[in-house]
């Protein structure tokens, strides 16, 4: 409802308006962009791709037959050149994390990649680039270079960490767009980003709606090329039984450079949002998911397989629902334009604090206990009832159950009761109890920790499931 | 009337590719006047200033040809073997090229094979008809397989690879689609030949090939679903012709009419744009301009979000509280006006 209304709003200034006030996803002080375009028809076959990270230094990487397995190899190659030097360059540097309350200690990298692609088609390619590539073999026939199976095993993990709602080790910028701005356009023609572009960051003097029909003329983003550009430009040059590959690199460079330029302008407007509170302690998550997989490969580890098992898929199943849960707290503590689309539907409300008792204690069991009351006196309806346990985005550790709700000429008058976040005596730390006149936001959301849950061993997959897996050889037979 | 709307020019036939897009927007009458009447829309958009790009890459073009003569070689003989059958056990009957002179010969050789068949058999390019809007539009499967116990099925090669049991879905529900309006072309003949026509299955084959490679496997696809909208479309396309017959008696579409002309024409023929025609129509740049402060044209989860209320200005003055609101829109309008005082206020916290 607010985003639709923000689109509203953008299309009656002409420009995009925003729809966070921090930005929402770690960006790194040296990401990778990579844009990759496949060959219209074929299944996943590499045309061209664009990668660096730097704006002014490119490199550009073609594929003058695409058609041709050879060549396809040598794409991956050196593609796997750039992917692994980038990926391996944070691997230096680890730092001691304190797991099991103190009793043991682990490592993870202090930085850890960032590859940013155009679109969700972006991902979609390297994913299955990743799946063509993993299962290659080094030895044996049709050998590839130990580098291009080892770039499966990386892209199909950067692919996997894109699916986890809040991960920024691969990251699209369309989708980083629509994030932090709403446009006067459809979704639908958002996905384009150079149309999306130009409504968030319009030529001086030039309204959004015009520059996007503008921008539409542009060559795509990839991986699809355009097929006037396919039918006019490439097959001409690429009819021939030498292509000649200067040509075909010049072509290929002016098609790819206008996107190169959106993708390093996108990072540019959203370096110059303030970060979030909360995008630190997920990029530690990324952290330790890429330390894992480093250390998974070093310890010799077997490929992805094609398909997980019935626990493996139940599991992850399980970490993406968990992680989407704390996805969508974490943004609305973090900003209060999303959490005001949950004040909207009522999951939460503001108000001023009018009343505070900070000195409550309640002696009624073995032990007294400190029990703040607070009156909020909110200006908006409030749909909660009695006995909820709200959140204030400014005190998450502390939760504020609701005694009675009372409405008033404007609004609600709510009772609360407080409990934890106030120290460990009996008197409340300075501040940990809002005082009157404080303005403060309450949410039935909450950042509770989330048990993670209880799986069988795979050796004792149900048969209602499957049974075990049978492991799948590993590699592939030779298409 | 359909005639007179298209002017001198040659009517574009129907395939099952437009059959199929008809679906897409069965709300839209512009399209299903301009449909039924065979205009060329492609050249339409153009003399009216919004050309489209619709085109397909001749690499595409190219694989799905190699992809069909590689499996169709040797009398089928791949095909057969991806389909479950021994190559000798199937008779492959091959109906000839796609030729516009060919099409009544191929119907009636369509006809009479499926009139006398019997044991397994693989019938290539067959044409089948199908009544669209009071039209006889001629079609073309890829394939039509006959197996032992009489069932007839539709079989379509489809050149997009499936890695791993997946593939993409627009794809795959596009191919749906139009293998659906197969099926229901192919029941429409067995039943004019007195056969039951559940021996057309509405399970459909497709044929593509699999992971990175040409190798062929064969995905059964259930189009019921496809199907019963199809049915459903195509009787309301039937309507068309009361609609024609409400327009203007001297509406016309002749490309050779000044742009200006062909513009007058068209706003006499309500469209309903939604942002997914930009995909499925010649004509969606025009209807998106035409579209500009719509809140459909923001797409229909933003109308609906908004309480369904038409207008750009109209969400705007509510929001802002300026508007009145009709009665209807009393609920939407002070939901409009709370998003907006919660969206200035968050902002405003963070200045």
């Amino acid at each position: 409802m607010l985003t639709a209304l923000a689109r509203v709003q953008a299309l009656d200034a002409g420009r995009a308006t925003p729809v966070a006030t921090v930005r929402h996803l770690h960006l790194h002080d040296r990401p990778l962009v990579l844009i990759p375009l496949a060959m219209a028809g074929e299944a996943n076959a590499p045309l061209a791709a664009m990668a660096g990270t730097a704006p002014d230094d490119p490199s550009l990487l073609v594929v003058a037959q695409p058609r041709n397995r050879d060549q396809r190899f040598a794409f991956a190659a050196r593609l796997a050149e750039i992917v692994l030097a980038y990926v391996g360059s944070f691997t230096g540097v680890a730092e001691p994390v304190a797991v099991d309350r103190g009793r043991d200690v682990r490592y993870r990298f202090v930085d850890a990649p960032q590859i940013w692609v155009p679109n969700t088609g972006g991902v979609d390619f390297l994913r299955l680039f990743g799946r063509s590539t993993r299962f290659r073999r080094v030895d044996r026939d049709y050998p590839v270079p130990p580098s291009v199976p080892l770039l499966g095993r990386w892209l199909t993990f950067l692919a996997h960490a894109a699916e986890v709602p809040g991960s920024s080790l691969l990251l699209n910028a369309v989708q980083a767009l629509s994030l932090h701005w709403a446009t006067g356009q459809s979704s639908a023609e958002d996905a384009q980003l150079a149309a999306h572009l130009a409504w968030v960051d319009p030529p001086p003097g030039e309204p959004g709606p015009v520059a996007a029909r503008a921008a539409e003329r542009l060559p795509a983003a990839g991986p699809a090329t355009d097929p006037e550009f396919d039918n006019d430009v490439l097959a001409p040059l690429m009819a021939r039984d030498e292509p000649d590959l200067d040509q075909l690199t010049d072509v290929l460079r002016e098609h790819l450079l206008p996107t190169w330029r959106q993708m390093w302008r996108t990072l540019e407007l959203l370096r110059a949002l303030p970060v979030g509170g909360r995008v630190g302690l997920r990029w530690d998550g990324d952290r330790d998911a890429f330390s894992a997989f480093v250390q998974h490969l070093a310890d010799g580890g077997p490929p992805q397989p094609r398909h997980d098992g019935a626990v493996a898929a139940a599991a992850r199943l399980h970490r993406l629902e968990n992680a989407a849960a704390r996805y969508a707290v974490q943004r609305a503590f973090d900003d209060p334009l999303v959490m005001a689309e949950y004040r909207l539907a009522g999951a939460a409300f503001a108000g001023r604090v009018t009343l505070a008792k900070a000195d409550r204690v309640d002696d009624s069991g073995k032990r007294p206990v400190l029990r703040p009351r607070i009156m909020v006196a909110a200006a908006e309806p409030v749909r909660v009832e009695p006995g909820t346990t709200l959140t204030s985005p400014a005190r998450p550790a502390q939760k504020a159950k609701v005694i009675s709700v009372t409405p008033t000429a404007d609004g609600s008058d709510v009772l609360l009761e407080l409990s934890g976040g106030m120290g460990r005596k009996l008197i409340a730390e300075p501040g940990s109890v809002p005082a009157v006149g404080e303005r403060i936001v309450l949410t039935t959301l909450s950042e509770a920790f989330r048990p993670g849950g209880s799986f069988p061993d795979p050796a004792d997959t149900p048969w209602t499931h499957g049974g075990p897996p049978i492991p799948d050889g590993g590699t592939e037979v030779v298409e | 009337m359909l005639d007179r709307l298209r002017g001198p020019n040659p009517a574009k036939r129907h395939n099952a590719r437009t059959i199929a897009a008809l679906t897409g927007n069965p709300g839209c009458t512009r399209r299903a006047v301009l449909d039924a009447a065979g205009i060329d829309k492609p050249r339409l958009a153009q003399r009216i200033g919004f050309p489209g790009t619709f085109g397909q890459s001749r690499f595409a073009l190219a694989r799905g040809t190699t992809f069909e003569a590689m499996l169709k070689a040797d009398g089928g003989a791949l095909l057969a073997e991806t389909l479950g059958h021994a190559a000798a056990d199937v008779r492959y009957a091959d109906l000839g090229d796609d030729a516009d002179d060919t099409l009544g010969a191929r119907h009636a050789r369509t006809r009479s094979l499926l009139a006398h068949a019997a044991g397994a058999a693989l019938i290539d390019h067959p044409l089948l008809t199908l009544e669209v809007a009071g039209q006889t539009v001629f079609l073309e499967p890829d394939l039509i397989a006959f197996q032992v116990e009489n069932r007839v099925q539709v079989v379509e090669i489809k050149s997009f690879a499936v890695v791993d049991g997946q593939a993409d879905s627009a794809k795959v529900s596009a191919a749906a689609t139009q293998a659906a309006v197969y099926v229901l072309a192919l029941r429409r003949l067995l039943a004019t030949l007195g056969h039951d026509d559940r021996m057309v299955s509405h399970d459909v084959v497709l044929v593509c090939p699999a992971n990175f490679s040409l190798r062929p496997v064969a995905v059964v696809l259930d189009v019921r679903k496809q199907l019963a909208t199809l049915t459903r479309q195509l009787t309301r396309l039937a309507a068309v012709a009361d609609i024609v017959a409400g327009l203007p008696a001297d509406l016309t579409f002749d490309l050779a009419l000044a742009p200006a002309d062909l513009i007058a024409a068209l706003d006499r023929v309500a469209a309903r744009y939604a942002p997914e025609c930009l995909s499925a129509c010649e004509l969606a740049a025009y209807c998106r301009h035409e579209a500009t402060g719509t809140t459909a044209a923001l797409g229909r989860p933003v109308r609906d979000a908004l309480g369904g209320i038409e207008s750009v200005a109209e969400v705007l003055g509510l929001a802002t509280g300026r508007g009145t609101p009709a009665e209807v829109q009393a609920e939407a309008a002070m939901l409009l006006r709370t998003a907006a005082r919660l969206r200035a206020e968050a902002m405003a916290d963070v200045r």
